[in-house]
C-alpha cells in the first residue's frame, strides 16, 4: 500500500523515492515543465514545475514525494509565475516560430499554449548566435537554446561523450561544444546518440529533415503537451513495485 | 504637351515646382508612395512610385540552413504565401539534385492553382470591383466592398466563395490555409487524400461556373466602357514571362520569353536557371525597389510588364477549353485592343482565374495526388534558381548553399519588382490624361491607386482592402511650406 498527498486538493499516492513530479505524472496529473525528462536525474533549473507546499515554493521535480504533503499547482498564482518564465525565455534566445522546423514539435511552444501565452510581453535580447553545421549530419542552432542541459545530461550518462556543456555565468550562459574548435564536427558526435532525441525546442537537428512532417501530424497538433506528458510518464501500475490500487486499470 | 510632361520621370527644374505626396500607398510587403511635381498651373512634371520599405529577407535567411528556406521566406507574404513556399522550393530541388516525383509536382501544381484561384477572386472581387462597379471618381462611401456587397450582393458572395475555395485547395496541399509547409526539398511531405480530393470535388464545379461568368463580368466592363478601358493609363511595353515547352500557359515551370513592344521574340524558352544572363537589376536613388531591365535592350529601354496580361496574351493557347475560349475572345477583342491595356489585367487576370480552376478540376482527377512517392534526393548541388510565375507575375527565387548546408547567399526578384517601371509608366500616363491642369481631388487620386492596382501589387492587397488606401496629399509651395493637405485614414475618413 503506497502513501498518498494532496496536490491541488486530490490524493495522489506515491512510493518511495519518487519525487512530487514524478508521483503527480504516474498519477495522471500534470505540472508544467521543461527541464524535467522522466529518463533522467531531476536537474531543477527551469523552475517551471515551481509548486506550494505549506506555503512554500519548491520544484515539483526535486522535491521528494511525502505523505501528508498538500501541495498546490494549477493555481493561477503560480501559471502566472510560470508564463512570466516561459515569456522570459522566448525573449531570451531568438525563438521565431513561424519559420521554426521544431514548430508542433516543440515543448516550449506547446507549454506556451498550455499556460495560454497569447502575447510577447518583454523586449527581445536578439542575441547573436551563429549556427553551427559543421557537422555532416546534424546541425545546431543555438538561438533556441533554453539551457535544460538535457543534451548535456544525455551525452553525458548515456551516450558517454561529453559532447555539450555549458559555459559563462548568469545572462551570458550558453552551451558549447566540447572540443577545441568548438564545432560539432570535431566531436564523435552520431545520430543515433541519445543527445539527439532529447532536446525539447529546435536547438540539435538532423540535417534535411526540415518540415517533412507535415502540419496535422507532428507531435503537438492533436494532443496538448498536459496529454503528451501524461503518454510519456512511467505509469503508476507501471513504476517500480507496482501499485496494487491501479492493476488491471487501462 | 511639354517636354516634361512626355517624360515625367525626372523634371527639368524641380526647384520652383510644388511638390504633391500620397504617401502611403499601400502596395507591396510594405509601403510606397507616389509623389508628383506641378507648376502654378498644375500642369505635371513629375510623378514617381517611390517604395520606401527595405525589406531584409535576403539579408536574414543568410547563415539558415537550405530546407528551412521555403517556409521562411514565404513570410515575405499573407496574400501570396504560397508562390515564395514553391519557388524557394524549386530552387532547394536545385540544392539537393533532385527531379520530383509526378505525386510531388502535382500536388505543388495543386496547391499553386489554388493559390492563383484564391488570389485573383481577392483582387477582382474585394480589391478592384468598387472602383470598377462603381466608377473610379464615385461616392467613396460606397466604394468598397460593403458597397458591393449591398449593391451586387451575388457577385459579392461568389468572390468570397471563390477565394474561399482557394485556401481550403491551399490546406488540404500545405497544412494551413496561409504559411503551410507541404512543399519541401526534393517534393513534399503529404500527399492528397481520397478523402481530401474528395471534398475538393465537392464544389469544383460551381467554382468553374462563377469563374466564368467573372469573366464574362470583365469582358462587359470592357464592351460598356470602350473608349476607357482601352486608354486609362495605357502605354507599351515588352512582356516577360514563363511558358511551357510547347508554348502554353504554365504558371508553374516553364521556360523565359521575352518579346518587344511590337511582338517581336526576344528571346524564348530560355532556362530560367541562368536568368542573369537576360535579366539585370538597375537601382535608381529615388526608390528601394530595383528596376529590372532586359540585358539586350538596356536599363533605359528594357524595362517590361510581367502578370496576368503579359503571360495571357504571349502565350500561345491556354491548356484547358473554357479559359482557350476566353483567350481567343479577349485577343480579338476590338482588334486586339485590350491586350495593351492596363485595365485588360482585370480581364486576363478572369481568364486564369478560370483556367486555375480548371486545372484544379483536372488535377483532382489525377490519381497520381494518391501517390505516396513524395520526397526524391540527388547529388547535393551549391545552386539553386526556382521561377514561378506567381499572381501577379515572374517569381525568381536564387540561393547559394555552402557545404555547411546553410545560405551564403539569396537573390529574390518578385513580381513586383519586374512591374516596377511599368507601374512608374501607368500613373505618369494616368497624370497626363487625368491630373495634368486640374485641381486635386480624391477621385483624381483614386485614379492613380487605380492604375496601381491593375498589376495588383502584392501588399496593396493586404492593405487597401476595402477601397480604402490610406492616402496623404501634401501642396507646398515653392518654398516648401504646406499650402493645404489631404488626408484620407485607414477607415476611410478624409480630413
Amino acid at each position: 500500500m503506497s502513501d498518498s498527498f494532496q496536490l491541488d486538493g486530490a490524493s495522489v499516492s506515491f512510493e518511495a523515492g519518487q519525487t512530487v513530479m514524478q508521483a503527480a505524472l504516474a498519477a495522471g496529473r500534470y505540472i508544467p515543465h521543461l527541464c524535467y525528462h522522466p529518463e533522467f536525474k531531476p536537474h531543477g533549473s527551469c523552475k517551471l514545475c515551481t509548486v506550494k507546499v505549506g506555503g512554500r515554493t519548491m520544484a515539483a521535480c526535486t522535491m521528494p514525494a511525502e505523505a501528508g504533503l498538500n501541495v498546490e499547482s494549477n493555481i493561477e498564482e503560480l501559471n502566472g509565475l510560470r508564463r512570466t518564465l516561459v515569456q522570459m525565455l522566448f525573449v531570451e534566445g531568438n525563438h521565431f516560430c513561424p519559420s521554426c522546423e521544431a514548430s508542433g514539435n516543440c515543448q516550449l511552444q506547446a507549454t506556451a499554449y498550455e499556460l495560454q501565452v497569447m502575447t510577447p510581453r518583454f523586449n527581445e535580447f536578439y542575441p547573436d548566435r551563429p549556427l553551427d553545421g559543421s557537422h555532416p549530419d546534424i546541425l545546431l542552432d543555438f538561438n533556441r537554446c533554453i539551457l535544460c542541459e538535457l543534451c548535456v545530461r544525455a551525452s553525458s550518462e548515456v551516450d558517454g561523450k561529453n559532447v555539450f556543456a555549458l559555459s559563462g555565468r548568469g545572462i551570458t550562459k550558453h552551451l558549447i561544444v566540447n572540443a577545441e574548435s568548438g564545432l560539432l564536427k570535431d566531436t564523435d558526435m552520431a545520430l543515433t546518440d541519445k543527445a539527439m532525441q532529447v532536446c525539447p525546442v529546435g536547438v540539435i537537428l538532423k540535417k534535411g529533415r526540415g518540415f517533412s512532417v507535415p502540419i496535422g501530424q507532428r507531435r503537438y497538433d492533436q494532443r496538448p503537451v498536459s496529454a503528451q506528458a501524461l503518454d510519456d510518464a512511467p505509469r503508476q501500475a507501471d513504476a517500480g513495485g507496482g501499485c496494487s490500487a491501479c492493476e488491471g486499470t487501462p | 504637351m511639354t517636354d516634361a510632361i512626355n517624360n515625367l520621370e525626372t523634371a527639368a527644374h524641380p526647384e520652383n515646382l510644388r511638390r504633391v505626396v500620397i504617401d502611403p500607398v499601400s502596395r507591396v510587403e510594405g509601403h510606397g508612395k507616389v509623389t508628383l511635381l506641378l507648376d502654378e498651373n498644375d500642369r505635371v512634371h513629375q510623378v514617381r512610385l517611390h517604395i520606401v520599405e527595405f525589406r531584409g529577407f535576403e539579408k536574414f535567411v543568410q547563415g539558415r540552413p537550405y530546407w528551412e528556406a521555403p517556409v521562411m521566406v514565404q513570410r515575405l507574404c499573407g496574400i501570396c504565401p504560397v508562390s515564395h513556399h514553391i519557388a524557394a522550393s524549386k530552387a532547394m530541388d536545385m540544392i539537393v539534385g533532385a527531379t520530383i516525383t509526378p505525386t510531388a509536382e502535382k500536388v505543388r501544381r495543386l496547391m499553386h492553382y489554388g493559390q492563383i484561384l484564391q488570389s485573383h477572386a481577392l483582387h477582382f472581387f474585394h480589391l478592384s470591383a468598387p472602383d470598377l462597379l462603381f466608377g473610379f471618381d464615385s461616392d467613396i462611401a460606397k466604394r468598397n466592398i460593403v458597397g458591393i456587397a449591398a449593391a451586387y450582393p451575388e457577385i459579392a458572395k461568389q468572390g468570397v466563395l471563390l477565394r474561399k475555395y482557394g485556401q481550403e485547395v491551399i490546406c488540404v496541399t500545405a497544412g494551413k490555409r496561409i504559411h503551410g509547409t507541404g512543399a519541401i526539398p526534393g517534393g513534399v511531405n503529404k500527399n492528397v487524400s481520397a478523402e481530401e480530393r474528395d471534398y475538393l470535388l465537392k464544389d469544383i464545379g460551381q467554382m468553374i461556373e462563377w469563374s466564368r461568368a467573372s469573366v464574362g463580368i470583365a469582358r462587359q466592363l470592357f464592351e460598356q466602357n470602350l473608349d476607357l478601358y482601352n486608354n486609362f493609363g495605357r502605354f507599351e511595353a515588352h512582356t516577360l514571362n514563363l511558358v511551357r515547352a510547347d508554348g502554353a500557359l504554365d504558371l508553374y515551370h516553364g521556360g523565359l520569353r521575352a518579346r518587344d513592344k511590337s511582338g517581336n521574340t526576344l528571346f524564348d524558352h530560355y532556362d530560367y536557371r541562368h536568368y542573369w544572363d537576360v535579366i539585370f537589376e538597375d537601382v535608381k536613388p529615388w526608390s528601394y525597389m530595383k528596376f529590372p531591365f532586359l540585358r539586350s535592350l538596356g536599363p533605359e529601354t528594357g524595362w517590361y510588364r510581367v502578370g496576368p496580361l503579359s503571360r495571357v496574351t504571349q502565350c500561345d493557347f491556354i491548356p484547358s477549353p473554357l479559359a482557350e475560349e476566353q483567350r481567343k475572345v479577349f485577343m480579338a477583342f476590338n482588334g486586339g485592343s485590350a491586350t495593351g491595356a492596363t485595365l485588360g489585367f482585370h480581364w486576363a487576370r478572369m481568364i486564369e482565374m478560370l483556367h486555375a480552376a480548371e486545372v484544379i478540376q483536372e488535377l483532382l482527377h489525377d490519381p497520381d495526388l494518391q501517390g505516396t512517392d513524395l520526397v526524391n534526393t540527388g547529388k547535393r548541388q551549391e545552386r539553386g534558381v526556382g521561377v514561378i510565375e506567381a499572381p501577379r507575375g515572374t517569381l525568381i527565387h536564387h540561393y547559394k548553399v555552402d557545404e555547411h548546408d546553410q545560405i551564403v547567399r539569396c537573390n529574390l526578384i518578385v513580381s513586383t519588382t519586374h512591374n516596377n517601371q511599368a507601374m512608374n509608366e501607368a500613373i505618369r500616363q494616368v497624370a497626363r490624361q487625368y491630373i495634368d491642369g486640374r485641381k486635386l481631388t480624391e477621385g483624381l487620386l483614386n485614379h492613380i491607386e487605380v492604375a496601381i492596382r491593375a498589376f495588383d501589387p502584392c501588399l496593396s492587397c493586404a492593405t487597401h482592402a476595402l477601397g480604402k488606401m490610406p492616402l496623404e496629399v501634401e501642396l507646398l509651395d515653392a518654398e516648401g511650406s504646406i499650402v493645404s493637405t489631404l488626408t484620407r485614414s485607414a477607415d476611410g475618413v478624409f480630413n
